[in-house]
């Protein structure tokens, strides 16, 4: 048995996990990163429109700050964020983007002086201030009252993880390239590491590490028409899920993009609409503006999903061959801006699609896109219930975006998250109770089992073929878990994924045998797990009766805060069980700054909870009262909602902007 | 739209793939040609996952943004390096040859590992910001830069790691450890960043030779075949004079 040992594994090697090794090598421990691809190849590098921070720096994002944002990112979860966590998170991000800055990524920056931007379909002259010039700059993105999502063009992602994995590879950080974690270690609701396999050469090995931070991103790849790239299986919370005692939180909360191209499912970035494109129905008309007086295009990510459905129900769909789509018209952004600021769209319309954005218009439709639930963590980035197991970025439910996350804030919370945690990991490390004692024979037995699975899926006769549940797998969550979802389909969604679940069992490895690099076995043991974190997705939607965010039941229109204001905790304690368990956890009304209301969005449908006027007076009260004393935003916030006390010292600054602290 | 071809009428693709499985002692490289149905808007990362799922799920090859962004992709397509994800089948003729890209180590069939070359690269050029002097502070206004040097950062920063261009290199196939385009453009990003003080002498130390801007024979495939239309002939050029510059200079 090959063992390796570490102070912290991380399963992932994206922006999240990158984060986190170079954050705990700082602090002088040990990181192994695994990861499937080389990490420069992680789908961190699509992210493309942007990354939220609130710096303020350009004209339209003059007056914006962590209290704006804070605001925002409430409103988008639909209240159902922590908001102790996303109060952490919008006070991080401006620290993060500069020290993203520092290491290299190329912001786009403020130009002095006046440009032509377009909002509303007009063209508008917008003016840049002087002390501006060479700032960071930022463009609008759904769901947000001010300009804050700062950007290298349309490849952010991209040019955040290399800066990423360049300082990884500055800070001698191990990656260990195609290795893929199958199992998790733990004993006695500790975590102690993984079992690992070689994707080239089939090898088994145990990392037995003090830490272990799964940080593989999202479970898009359940759907059989996503955005996401195709190595984003849900693989990490399976891991957890496989160990029956960690949790996973808020399954259900799928996000739908509203512009991936038709058929293949490939994003255009919001930055389309948040620079002034238009969503049009086969009549070239604009429709967006009659559902959405306000905020039009730029409605949250859900809404728009759900508008544009509702237009293409109502026959309003450009009909092709591969169902219906609507448009995305960028024309009116011009060849130069295009070719400027959505350079990967224009090359994704033209390789794709053999059409020019600067001259046709995107065929488009909504597709699955982000997964706002994960394994449930502290806000220390911990499993609630396995000690020493870390998650953070995608993979996790932190909770920073509750049931529908703001375009910009997910590679923004990468790297939030990743620097947090690794500071959190650290102390841990630091202190008495990160020691672990396990015998190698228990190691081994870990080893043993996942070594048998392959042998049976290898050996196996008469069985399953993989490729076939997996399709059928797909195909159930995209017809009845999708945009809109009701009691009857989730309920046979359920029932047909209980039945998948058992016939994964039996799978078996036609013919491709190599216990080397082998993509048919790896097809066969990861559609095993694909169906487990598929069926907590449609367990979690078919018992919340209620619509928040991107979960929407047809037959439960209301947001339920009388009911369900609530997190949904999934694991599965018995590996014999056909399902996993379900519980929930309370959101405190009690404690919250912002107590829930209204998105501003279509009808107001909320069932309030009682709870939620008293906060709201107590909050009020507080406000006025220490507003009338002089008291400053800070002080003020701290008194409703404190949570510095809960951030490293290192970030507890007060982030300076134009005109603010400096 | 232009995917609109009538069904009836869909070519059958004869695809030719040079397959190899290294781990396998029986096995020895050769040739193994399927025939897929072509579809509307096929394009090769189709191609090659109807045939894993259709004809033989034992196929290798690397896909994970199949959107043209990530650079795992890269193979010979009828020779020539590319992007096989977003390489349409329309383009090309009914027989199609897939191979390996060369000079990579071979995992199987068409799968490489472009991920260890490019790290070895990236720890010889150092490419990441050098400012020992600089403290960063995470509170304080980011430093400024001008909007249009950020811009052409941001040009060269572009580049996937997709290897296309060392496969498209003449040189590297005499000098093995020539950088290639990708590690010149790399040197050429990091000199035009501020915010990396790295001196031109120690630019000239790391690339000042027969390995490095000197070595490039002028042939240009890389420029050819490289999937981001990064500006290699002329960054080439430019950090050839400016190590010439340095060299004279001292």
């Amino acid at each position: 048995m090959k063992v390796i040992y570490t102070d912290v594994l991380i399963i992932g090697g994206g922006l999240a996990g990158l984060r986190v090794a170079t954050g705990v090598k700082e602090r002088d421990h040990d990181a192994v990163v695994l990861t499937l691809v080389p990490p420069k190849r992680s789908h961190s590098s699509a992210a493309q429109g942007g990354m939220q921070a609130s710096l303020a720096n350009s004209n339209m994002g003059e007056g914006d700050n962590e209290d704006v944002h804070f605001s925002d990112t409430i409103k988008g979860s639909d209240w159902g964020a922590d908001q102790v966590v996303a109060r952490m998170f919008t006070h991080c991000a401006p620290k993060a983007i500069r020290e993203l800055a520092h290491w290299g990524v190329p912001w786009s920056r403020v130009q002095r002086g006046d440009r032509t931007a377009i909002i509303n379909a007009k063209k508008v002259t917008i003016t840049e201030k002087d002390e501006a010039h060479g700032l960071i700059t930022a463009r609008d993105f759904g769901g947000t009252k001010k300009w804050r999502t700062c950007y290298t063009s349309d490849g952010t992602g991209h040019s955040m993880l290399y800066a990423m994995d360049n300082k990884a590879h500055e800070d001698k950080v191990e990656i260990h390239e195609r290795l893929e974690a199958v199992s998790l270690i733990h004993e006695n609701g500790r975590c102690y590491g993984a079992i690992a396999r070689n994707l080239m050469s089939g090898e088994l090995v145990a990392y037995i590490a003090k830490a272990t931070t799964v940080a593989t991103g999202g479970y898009g790849r359940i759907y059989s028409v996503s955005t996401n790239a195709i190595i984003c299986q849900g693989i990490g919370q399976a891991l957890a899920l496989e160990t029956g005692v960690a949790t996973l939180g808020n399954m259900e909360a799928i996000q739908f993009h509203p512009t991936a191209i038709v058929p293949v499912g490939i994003l255009t970035t919001e930055g389309c609409r948040g620079d002034g494109g238009l969503l049009l129905d086969k009549d070239g008309y604009r429709f967006m503006p009659d559902y959405e007086p306000e905020k039009k295009e730029l409605a949250s990510r859900d809404v728009v999903s759900r508008r544009m459905t509702e237009h293409m129900r109502k026959g309003k769909g450009v009909k092709s061959r591969y169902g219906d789509h609507l448009w995305l018209d960028i024309t009116i952004l011009g060849r130069e801006h295009i070719e400027k600021n959505l350079r990967e769209v224009k090359e994704i319309c033209e390789n794709f699609l053999g059409i020019d954005p600067a001259v046709d218009w995107i065929p488009v439709r909504p597709t699955q896109h982000y997964s706002m639930g994960g394994i449930r963590t502290t806000y220390k980035g911990e499993s609630q219930t396995l000690k020493g197991l870390y998650s953070c970025g995608e993979a996790a439910c932190w909770d920073m975006h509750g049931f529908n996350r703001l375009g910009g804030n997910s590679v923004s919370e990468t790297v939030v998250a990743g620097m947090l945690v690794a500071e959190y990991i650290s102390d841990y490390l630091e202190s008495a109770e990160s020691h672990i004692s396990i015998h190698t024979a228990n190691v081994e037995k870990f080893l043993k089992v996942e070594q048998d699975k392959i042998d049976a899926l290898l050996v196996k006769e008469d069985g399953e073929d993989a490729y076939v549940l997996r399709r059928r797998m797909e195909e159930i969550m995209m017809d009845d878990v999708g945009i809109f979802r009701n009691g009857a389909d989730l309920q046979k969604a359920v029932d047909e994924l209980k039945e998948l679940h058992q016939r994964a069992k039996n799978i078996e490895v036609f013919r491709s045998k190599s216990r080397a690099a082998n993509p048919a076995l790896v097809n066969a043991y990861r559609t095993q797990k694909m169906i487990k974190v598929a069926l907590t997705v449609a367990l979690g939607a078919l018992l919340r009766t209620e619509s928040r965010g991107a979960h929407s039941r047809e037959d439960y229109p209301e947001r339920d805060d009388a009911n369900w204001l609530k997190r949904s905790i999934t694991s599965w304690p018995n590996e014999s069980d056909d399902m996993p368990i379900m519980s929930y956890e309370e959101i405190s009304i009690g404690e919250m700054e912002m107590p829930p209301g209204f998105r501003g969005y279509g009808k107001d449908l909320t069932l309030h909870n009682d709870q939620t006027p008293i906060r709201q007076s107590a909050v009020d009260a507080i406000t006025k009262e220490l507003e009338s004393q002089g008291k400053d935003r800070f002080e003020i916030q701290n008194a409703v909602m404190p949570f510095m006390d809960k951030l490293p010292k290192k970030y507890r600054g007060i982030n300076e902007r134009l005109g603010e602290n400096v | 739209m232009s995917q609109e071809i009538d069904q009836t009428k869909n070519r059958i693709l004869k695809i030719s793939i040079l397959r190899f499985d290294p781990h396998d002692p029986e096995d020895f490289p050769h040739m193994e040609t399927f025939e897929v149905e072509e579809a509307p808007g096929m394009t090769l990362f189709i191609v090659l996952n109807e045939i894993r799922e259709h004809h033989d799920n034992s196929l290798k090859f690397d896909f994970v943004c199949r959107a043209g962004i990530c650079g795992s992709c890269s193979m010979l397509v009828n020779g020539k390096p590319t992007l096989a994800c977003r390489t349409l089948t329309k383009i090309l003729d009914t027989n199609i040859t897939l191979a390996p890209l060369p000079l990579f180590e071979l995992i199987g069939d068409l799968s490489i590992y472009t991920g260890k070359w490019m790290r070895g690269l990236n720890e010889r050029l150092e490419t990441w910001i050098h400012d020992k002097s600089n403290e960063l502070h995470v509170d304080k206004l980011e430093e400024r830069m001008e909007p249009a040097l950020a811009d052409e950062i941001y040009e060269l920063d572009r580049c996937v790691e997709c290897g296309c261009c060392v496969a498209g290199c003449g040189t590297i196939q005499m000098r093995e450890n020539f950088v290639g385009a990708v590690g010149l453009n790399k040197v050429a990003r990091y000199h035009l960043d501020p915010r990396d003080k790295r001196s031109d002498e120690e630019f000239y130390e790391m690339i000042g030779n027969e390995d490095g801007v000197f070595g490039c024979m002028t042939l240009l495939g890389c420029e050819d075949v490289c999937p981001k239309d990064l500006p290699l002939q002329s960054k080439i050029a430019y950090m050839r004079r400016m190590m010439l510059k340095t060299s004279l200079k001292n």
